[in-house]
C-alpha cells in the first residue's frame, strides 16, 4: 500500500492493488468464423492511491489511461476485477447490501456533463432533494424546503432557483446545482471526474472557488480528475500521474508540478498550452501511442521514453519513494541517470503573468 | 464599414447576422448582429461566456439551426455563394463535404448501436467515392490521426468502449473524414489532456496549411487559442464585442469583459490563490439589460453604459465594441 500521501494523516479512502480488465472479444460466432482473439483491456493495471482526510487527491494523464474508470471503480459504478476499495476502515468492495447504503450515501459524484447529469424534467429542488429523501435524512415537508433552500445558498444560488427547471440556467449554474445535489446526502467523500472541462474559465474559477470554500467548510475529501493541469495545480494536495491503467508518479502536488522526476510526467509538464507564445507548434508527446490491449513489455513507457534501455525493456518498474516526497516508478530515476530538471517548468517568475495585468485591467 | 474584419478573397463571409427563437412572449434574439470574415488557411477563435451565442453562430453557419430558433437577419456567404437562403437539401451535400462540423456534446454525435467503424466507413461512402475497404483503411487512417491506439482493432469497438476523449477524437476524424473547406469546431478539445490536444490542433493546422482548409474554432480555453488561432472573436451575451489579432487580444485585451475573461485563468505555478472571478452572471435574454449588455457587471461602468449600446469600433489591428473606445475614434 502507498503510504506517500498518507504521511501525517490518516487516510479516508484508499485503493490497493486495483485493476479492472475489460473482455472487449467479439462474439464467440465472429471469433470462430473470423478467427479472431480474445481481447482483454487493462483499463486500470495495479493501482494503490491513498487519500487523507480533507485533503485533494487529483488524478491525471492522458485520455484512455484510465482515470475515470478509477472514478468509477470508486463509486461502485464498476465492480474491480481485483483489489479493494476501503473506505473509513471498510472494504466497500466486499460489503452486505445493507451495510452499503450508508457509504453510498457518504461518497457522492460530480458528473463531467452538467446538462446530461440533471434529469430535465424534474424542478430543480427535487432534483436536489431526492437524496434527501432516498436516505431519509428529512423528516418533513418543511424541513426539506429548508435543507434545499440553505443548499442553494451554499452554493450561491437563490432559494427561489429551486422552482426553475434546469434548463432555465446557463453551464455554470447548472454545474452548481449538480455539485448542490452531490452534497446534499451530507457526503463526506466527493469525486470529481472533469467538474469544470465544459464550462467556460470565468464559470470555472467560480466553481473550482466554491468547491475549495465548501471543503473548508464541511471538510469534505475530493478525488478529483481532469485533464488540466493548471486546474490540477490549483486545487490539488496529491498528484497521481497515470501512465496506462498504472501511477507513474505520485506525491504532493507542489512536488509533482515543481519537481517532476518521471519522463513522462516532465513530458506532461512540457506540453501545457503556453500562454506567453502565440501560435507555436507544440510538440505533442512523441512516439507510438500506447495500447492498453496490449501494452509493451517492461516498463509500458518505453516506446515513447528518451531514457529507455534493456533494462526498461524487459523489466516492468515499481514505485520507489524518491528523495523529495515523491514517489516514482522508473529505472532511469532509480539509477539515478535521468538528467536533472533542464529548467523549472512552471517556475513562480514566469507564472503568473495572466492574473497581473487581469487585475490592473480593474475585472 | 467593417475595416478589420474584412479579409481580401474570404472562404466565408457573415454579415450582421442574427439569431432569434420565436417564444410565446415574442422573439428573443440570442445573436445580435454579427459581422466577420474568414480567410482560406485562417483560424478564428471564438470565446465567450456559457450562453453567448458561440454555438448558435456555428449551428447558424451549418445550416442546423432548429425550429424555434433561426436567422433572424443578415447574410452568410460561402465561396461567393450566399447559404444562409438554401434549402435543407441543398445543404445536405455541402455540409460533410465541404463544411465539416464537430459539435460540443460528442456523445449525441455518434450512434451507440453501430461500431465506429461502420459509422466511419458510411459517412465516408456518403462524402467521396471510395469502396468499402479504401473507406475503411481511410477510416483507420483517420483513427490513427486523432491519437487512437490500435486503430485497426478499436475501429470495430461500440463507442461506451471508448473513455471520454477518445470518443471526442472519433467525432473529430467523422468531420474530418471528406476534407472539408471549413471546419467548425465548437469546444473540441474540452475533454482532451494536453498531449492529444496538441495532437488534435496539429491535425487542424495541418489541414489549414494543406488544404487552405478554414477553421472556426471555439473553446473556452483560453491556451489552446493564443497558440492555435490567428485571430480571435469574444462574444458576449449575443454580441461580438472583440475581435482581433491573437497577439493583440489575448496579451492587450482591450474590452473589460476580454480582460476580466483573461484573469480568470489559473495557470499552472499559479499556486492556491484564488481565481480571479468576474462576479455575477451574463444576463438571460429575456432580460437583456440596456445600453451595454456588460455593464451590470462591468468594472468600468459609466452612467452612459446604461443607455447607449455600443458599436464597434476600430482599435489597432481590431475592433472593440464598448463605450470607452468610441470617444477615443
Ligand atoms: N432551443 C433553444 N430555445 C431557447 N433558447 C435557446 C435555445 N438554444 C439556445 N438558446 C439560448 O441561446 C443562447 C446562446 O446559446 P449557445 O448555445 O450559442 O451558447 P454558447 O455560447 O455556445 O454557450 P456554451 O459555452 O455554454 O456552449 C443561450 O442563452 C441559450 O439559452
Ligand atoms: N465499459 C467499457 N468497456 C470496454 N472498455 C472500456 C470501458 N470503459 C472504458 N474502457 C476503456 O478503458 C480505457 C480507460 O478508459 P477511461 O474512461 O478510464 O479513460 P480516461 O482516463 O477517463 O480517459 P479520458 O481522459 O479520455 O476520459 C480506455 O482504453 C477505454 O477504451
Ligand atoms: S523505466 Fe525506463 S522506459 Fe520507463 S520511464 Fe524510466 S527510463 Fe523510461
Ligand atoms: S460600454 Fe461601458 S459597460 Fe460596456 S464594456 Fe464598455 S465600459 Fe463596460
Ligand atoms: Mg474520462
Ligand atoms: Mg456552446
Amino acid at each position: 500500500m502507498q503510504t506517500v500521501t498518507t504521511q501525517g494523516a490518516e487516510p479516508l479512502l484508499s485503493i490497493t492493488g486495483m485493476k479492472k480488465h475489460f473482455d472487449l472479444s467479439p462474439p464467440l460466432l465472429n471469433r470462430l468464423i473470423e478467427r479472431k482473439p480474445v481481447q482483454h483491456l487493462r483499463a486500470v493495471d495495479g493501482l494503490d492511491i491513498a487519500v487523507p482526510k480533507g485533503k485533494t487527491f487529483s488524478l491525471v494523464g492522458e485520455s484512455g489511461c484510465g482515470k475515470s474508470t478509477v472514478a468509477k471503480l470508486v463509486v461502485g459504478l464498476y465492480g474491480p476485477t481485483e483489489g479493494k476499495v476501503i473506505f473509513d476502515g471498510a472494504d466497500l468492495t466486499d460489503l452486505e447490501a445493507s451495510q452499503r447504503a450508508d457509504y453510498r450515501r457518504r461518497i457522492q459524484m460530480i458528473f463531467q456533463d452538467p446538462y446530461a447529469s440533471l434529469n430535465p424534467r424534474w424542478r430543480v429542488r427535487d432534483i436536489i432533494a431526492e437524496p434527501l429523501r432516498s436516505f431519509g435524512l428529512v423528516s418533513s415537508r418543511q424541513e426539506e424546503r429548508d435543507e434545499v433552500g440553505r443548499l442553494l445558498e451554499l452554493v450561491g444560488l437563490n432559494p427561489r432557483d429551486g422552482e426553475k427547471f434546469p434548463h432555465e440556467f446557463s453551464g455554470g449554474q447548472r454545474q452548481r446545482i449538480s455539485i448542490a445535489r452531490a452534497i446534499s446526502s451530507r457526503p463526506d467523500f466527493l469525486v470529481c471526474d472533469e467538474p469544470t472541462s465544459a464550462l467556460d474559465v470565468s464559470v470555472q474559477a467560480q466553481i473550482l472557488n466554491l468547491m475549495r470554500d465548501l471543503q473548508e467548510e464541511l471538510g469534505l475529501t475530493y478525488l478529483f480528475i481532469s485533464h488540466d493541469l493548471a486546474v490540477v495545480d490549483f486545487m490539488s494536495d496529491y498528484v497521481g500521474v497515470m501512465y496506462l491503467g498504472r501511477l507513474v508518479e505520485v506525491g504532493p502536488a507542489k512536488e509533482v508540478f515543481h519537481n517532476p522526476t518521471h519522463p513522462y510526467t516532465r513530458l506532461l509538464m512540457d506540453t501545457i498550452p503556453d500562454m506567453e507564445m502565440t501560435r507555436r507548434d507544440r510538440t505533442p508527446v512523441a512516439g507510438e501511442v500506447p495500447n492498453p490491449i496490449n501494452p509493451p513489455p517492461g516498463c509500458t513507457f518505453h516506446p515513447r521514453c528518451p531514457l529507455a534501455n534493456a533494462r526498461c525493456k524487459a523489466e516492468a518498474p515499481r514505485l520507489r519513494q524518491m528523495p523529495g516526497d515523491a514517489r516514482v516508478s522508473c529505472h532511469a530515476a532509480e539509477e539515478g541517470r535521468n538528467p536533472p530538471l533542464a529548467r523549472k517548468p512552471t517556475g513562480p517568475e514566469n507564472a503568473p503573468v495572466m492574473q497581473l495585468r487581469a487585475s490592473a485591467g480593474g475585472a | 464599414m467593417h475595416p478589420m474584419t474584412q479579409t481580401p478573397d474570404p472562404l466565408l463571409q457573415v454579415r450582421d447576422l442574427s439569431i432569434a427563437f420565436d417564444t410565446r412572449h415574442g422573439p428573443l434574439r440570442a445573436v445580435d448582429n454579427i459581422t466577420f470574415d474568414l480567410a482560406p488557411g485562417e483560424i478564428l477563435g471564438m470565446v465567450g461566456e456559457s450562453g453567448a451565442g458561440k454555438s448558435l453562430t456555428g449551428t447558424a453557419i451549418t445550416g442546423l439551426l432548429e425550429r424555434p430558433g433561426h436567422i433572424s437577419g443578415g447574410e452568410i456567404h460561402f465561396e461567393g455563394r450566399r447559404i444562409d437562403t438554401l434549402s435543407k437539401d441543398a445543404m445536405r451535400p455541402l455540409r460533410g463535404r465541404k463544411i465539416g462540423a464537430i459539435f460540443q456534446d460528442p456523445l449525441t454525435s455518434l450512434n451507440p448501436l453501430l461500431t465506429v467503424g461502420k459509422q466511419l466507413v458510411e459517412t465516408i461512402q456518403t462524402h467521396m467515392d471510395l469502396t468499402k475497404e479504401a473507406a475503411r483503411a481511410r477510416a483507420i487512417d483517420l483513427l490513427a490521426e486523432v491519437g487512437i491506439p490500435a486503430p485497426e482493432q478499436r475501429v470495430d469497438h461500440y463507442p461506451h468502449q471508448f473513455s471520454g476523449g477518445m470518443r471526442q477524437r472519433v467525432v473529430i476524424a467523422l468531420a474530418l473524414c471528406a476534407d472539408p473547406k471549413l471546419v467548425i469546431a465548437d469546444e473540441p478539445t474540452t475533454a482532451l489532456d494536453v498531449s492529444i490536444q496538441a495532437q488534435i490542433l496539429a491535425l487542424l493546422k495541418k489541414m489549414c496549411r494543406e488544404h487552405g482548409a478554414a477553421v472556426i474554432l471555439v473553446t473556452h480555453d483560453m491556451g489552446v487559442i493564443a497558440e492555435t488561432a490567428d485571430r480571435v472573436a469574444v462574444m458576449y451575451s449575443g454580441r461580438l464585442v472583440e475581435i482581433g489579432p491573437v497577439e493583440q487580444v489575448v496579451k492587450h485585451p482591450r474590452h473589460p469583459y476580454t480582460r476580466g475573461l483573461m484573469g480568470s485563468i489559473p495557470v499552472v505555478g499559479g499556486g492556491l490563490r484564488r481565481l480571479t472571478q468576474i462576479d455575477g452572471a451574463m444576463p438571460r435574454l429575456t432580460d437583456l439589460p440596456s445600453g451595454c449588455a456588460f455593464h451590470p457587471r462591468c468594472p468600468k461602468a459609466t452612467e452612459a453604459c446604461t443607455q447607449v449600446k455600443p458599436t464597434a469600433v476600430k482599435v489597432d489591428d481590431g475592433q472593440v465594441a464598448c463605450l470607452l473606445y468610441e470617444g477615443a475614434q
